[in-house]
């Protein structure tokens, strides 16, 4: 997923994002999609408004646009609420929703979001999961989880990833015609991530 | 989608960067801890007033010693800081290239570095008030101590790129630094000629800080002495360009 971000250069192979290459039209490939990285990074010191500020600014929103978008956003994530707060003093599942926030600001085609349950009480999970549902329906949706059930509630295709290869590509419904997803996966690898793409 | 204008990455994350310094309380600490050295080593340390001198050279010899303690401790945090809480990865990954990622804290923070050298203004004030400087050694001595903070700047930011760690980057931007100092410094140099051929020496000391920064102390705006600090900078913020794309771990 960092290799679709441009943030790592593959060795092998490529990405494309809307036929911009990642390698070679990173910055055009970038404009089309929203990130969210692992533990959801932000500048602490900054508050929740100011922070999307400087991420509607990074994507060219300017004036009444931008302020427009970032209103918009701070409702779609409910974060209206903490709107002023520094991100630092906010607890993780707040933190979690101010960088989706981010990464849904300026609504783009794709989405990456590597681990966006992580470390969220049962209540935010609900949430992030729904907003990801509603995302789904007009944007390609790629989201790593080691929850299976999430792959089930969530997910139109389901792949996992072993040692960096691929060992299954598949709707969740057919893995699950091999046995339960736990046991599917338990069989392919030990160790491995699951990506999961929302449709 | 709403086309997106991309002249303008450098300045966002040049003003962000910049707020950063004054929502915490390095900014403050940075420019007070300058000022008061400064003044320090200007009025008692090289007796300002029993020099009988209107002129600036007792305060911008203590400028090269200042910065190489000062500047390491605003540039540790430049990448380290990102690296280590993860906003590199939302940093580089927003449409913008990691040039203008560079450029935009390279810029904030000399800036930054720049107020807090044009703040020193009443150093000046004192000489005219005392007597009467004459003013070129004085911009002179300025413009040569704002492109030699670039150059220690730059130094810092490369370290900082190399490492999560910001004591890592610390020392090793202070060592380059006392390195770069030393080495056309009259003592060493002195010392030098004594042991090696000449040529050697002048090669040497021609890499120093030192040497250029006294040129333009004198009041010579040499060309020469521009390249050479213009240089320091871009092979630095070139090394830190390579040193970011080339990230492969975690």
């Amino acid at each position: 997923m960092r290799m679709i971000t441009g943030f790592l250069s593959p060795t092998s192979g490529s990405a494309r994002i809307n036929n911009y290459d990642v390698s070679e039209k990173p910055v055009e490939a970038r404009t089309l999609l929203g990130y969210l990285p692992e533990n959801a990074p932000s500048y602490g010191d900054m508050t929740v408004e100011e922070f999307l500020s400087f991420a509607a600014a990074m994507r060219g929103f300017r004036g009444k646009t931008a302020r427009h978008r970032i209103s918009e956003t701070l409702d779609k994530c409910f974060l209206t609420s903490v709107r002023n707060q520094p991100i630092e003093t906010l607890s993780k599942g707040y933190r979690q929703r101010t960088c989706f926030a981010q990464a849904i600001l300026h609504d783009p085609p794709a989405l990456i979001l590597d681990e966006p349950t992580e470390g969220l009480d049962p209540n935010q999970k609900f949430v992030v999961r729904n907003m990801i549902r509603d995302m789904a329906k007009q944007k390609a949706v790629i989201f790593s989880t080691h929850i299976l059930e999430e792959v089930e509630a969530i997910c139109t295709r389901a792949i996992i990833i072993s040692k960096g290869s691929i060992v299954a590509d598949s709707a969740p419904a057919e893995l699950k015609q091999q046995g339960s997803l736990d046991e599917v996966f338990r069989r392919l690898t030990t160790t491995a991530d699951v990506g999961g793409v929302a449709q | 989608m709403e086309e997106s204008h991309n002249e303008l990455p450098v300045c966002t994350i040049l003003k962000r960067e910049w707020r950063a310094y004054f929502n915490s309380p390095v900014a403050y600490v940075f420019i007070v801890i300058f000022l008061a050295l400064a003044g320090f080593f200007t009025f008692n340390v090289g007796r300002f007033y029993e020099a009988g001198q209107a002129s600036l050279d007792r305060s911008f010899f203590w400028h090269p010693w200042i910065y190489l303690i000062l500047i390491p401790a605003v540039s540790m945090r430049l990448w380290a800081e990102e690296r280590r809480t993860g906003t590199l990865e939302l940093l580089l990954t927003f449409p913008v290239t990691t040039a203008q990622a560079i450029a935009g804290k390279f810029i904030a923070a000399w800036l930054f570095i720049l107020l807090a050298l044009v703040l020193t203004f009443p150093v000046v004030l004192t000489a005219f008030y005392l007597g009467s400087p004459d003013p070129g050694p004085i911009i002179a001595g300025y413009i040569g101590s704002a492109l030699l903070a670039g150059a220690y700047l730059a130094v810092g930011m490369f370290t900082s790129a190399i490492t999560r760690n910001q004591v890592i980057s610390f020392i090793l931007s202070a060592v380059i630094g006392l390195f770069l100092l030393l080495a056309g410094y009259p003592p060493v140099t002195d010392f030098l000629y004594g042991v090696a051929p000449s040529w050697v020496v002048e090669t040497v000391a021609g890499f120093s800080f030192s040497t250029h920064f006294e040129q333009m102390q004198r009041g010579i705006i040499d060309l020469r002495d521009i390249v050479y600090f213009a240089s320091v900078m871009g092979f630095m913020l070139l090394a830190t360009h390579v040193t970011l794309n080339n990230r492969r771990t975690k």
